[in-house]
């Protein structure tokens, strides 16, 4: 019975989406905002990349409100999770392959992952992706060795002073400009790594409060007592 | 009839994903599966934002990857995905430190076996025994049949005796 009503439910939602989508002209969009944000972004922002001069531009301050719901997430997860006792078991190691490639890997991810935040600006990329990917070379450091302590402590110091720099840029561009997070200092040469104004510094900002929330995350989840319920 | 195109693959896959991200979060009855289904769902709504800016031939919008001028696609539905995956991965994230607190309060994560947990739990702290609970059916309708992994001998109190770990 519930297995049909299931069944139902979700065929109806397919038909529901299905028609909306034939409501939609694919490929000519009806939005106006994104083409005269392609328009104007060059003059207004100066990024190569309009993505990035979007998330970190157009919608800086929903961008301050999305590294807020991932702040909550974080510190809700280490609610939940709580604190190790003194005792507990640790997961096993890794192995041998996974230590030997976490060990490869580390230098590889910070480097890509650095040059992904940097760059946003001007290539695909920017303070989120970045900061996954460096998430991802310290989460791969504790998977491959559960016994190694995270210092949390000195990963909420980096990230309490990342989300402050994002919001003392943001406070900055309202004193002088008269509007909260609006691209400041001068745009540059397009194209060029020094260009594009504040918003290298938004996207590292970024980039370093995600990485660091993501990891501080991730090792919380790891470093919670598995076994005995 | 529905014409075979690039449009009609693409917006039925990202659709279908939706469907079957749903399907398995009614369906599953266990919790880290509704997990799965769920990032399963987002990804299919994630792709549907992303279809609504597609424009034909167009390129990414990157200034100085092309001569000025190329089309390129809508970037505000590209923005607003990378807020919504970034804001999934956080949701997932809670998700998954929730799971690991039920684990270890209830020793499962099957959502039968935890109803059954849990109104054992709740009848011992009340003090009274399992079947008055609201949860068994009113009059003469026999209870549902317990799930076959879930075969427990239920104490004096309906408390449930702990599953063996294997």
């Amino acid at each position: 019975m519930r297995n049909i009503a299931s069944l139902v439910f979700s065929v109806g939602l397919a038909f529901l989406l299905l028609v909306i989508a034939a409501q939609l002209g694919f490929g000519h969009t009806p939005m106006v905002v994104g083409t005269d944000i392609l328009a104007g972004a060059a003059q207004d922002v100066g990024a190569a990349n309009i993505v990035t001069a979007i998330v970190f531009g157009y919608r800086g301050f929903d961008t301050l409100g999305e590294i807020s719901i991932l702040f909550a997430a974080a510190t809700a997860a280490g609610l939940v999770l709580g604190h190790r006792r003194a005792g507990a078991a640790d997961d096993p190691r890794g192995g041998l392959i996974l230590g030997a490639g976490a060990e490869l890997l580390f230098p590889m991810l910070v480097l890509v992952g650095i040059y992904i935040v940097i760059h946003g600006h001007l290539t695909p990329g920017g303070g989120f992706q970045g900061g996954v990917v460096l998430a991802a070379a310290f989460f791969v450091a504790v998977i491959a060795e559960p016994s190694k302590r995270v210092n949390h402590a000195a990963i909420q110091v980096i990230e309490g002073l990342a989300g402050a720099a994002y919001i003392v840029i943001g406070i900055w561009a309202l004193v002088e400009d008269g509007s909260f997070l609006k691209p400041m200092l001068d745009h540059g040469v397009m194209g060029q790594l020094l260009s594009a104004g504040t918003m290298p510094l938004l996207s590292s900002a970024v980039g370093i409060k995600v990485g660091s929330e993501l990891a501080g995350l991730l090792a919380h989840i790891s470093e919670s007592e598995a076994g005995e319920p | 009839m529905i014409p075979f195109s690039l449009e009609t693959i693409l917006y039925t896959c990202a659709i279908g994903m939706v469907v079957i991200g749903v399907f398995g979060l009614v369906l599953s009855n266990h919790l880290l599966r509704m997990v799965l289904a769920l990032s399963v769902a987002e990804a299919g709504g994630n792709l549907l934002v992303v279809l609504a800016g597609y424009r034909g031939g167009a390129i990414a919008p990157i200034i100085g990857y092309a001569a000025p001028g190329t089309l390129m696609v809508d970037p505000v539905p590209q923005a607003l995905v990378l807020t919504s995956i970034v804001i999934g991965v956080g949701v997932e994230a809670l998700a998954v430190a929730i799971l690991i607190r039920v684990y270890r309060a209830y020793g499962s994560l099957d959502l039968r076996l935890l109803v059954e947990r849990m109104q054992g739990d709740m009848a011992k702290a009340a003090g009274i025994p399992r079947t008055t609970s609201t949860h068994a059916p009113a009059g003469e309708r026999p209870l549902p049949p317990i799930p076959v992994g879930a075969r427990h001998q239920p104490d004096a109190v309906g408390h449930l005796a702990p599953e063996v770990q294997s």
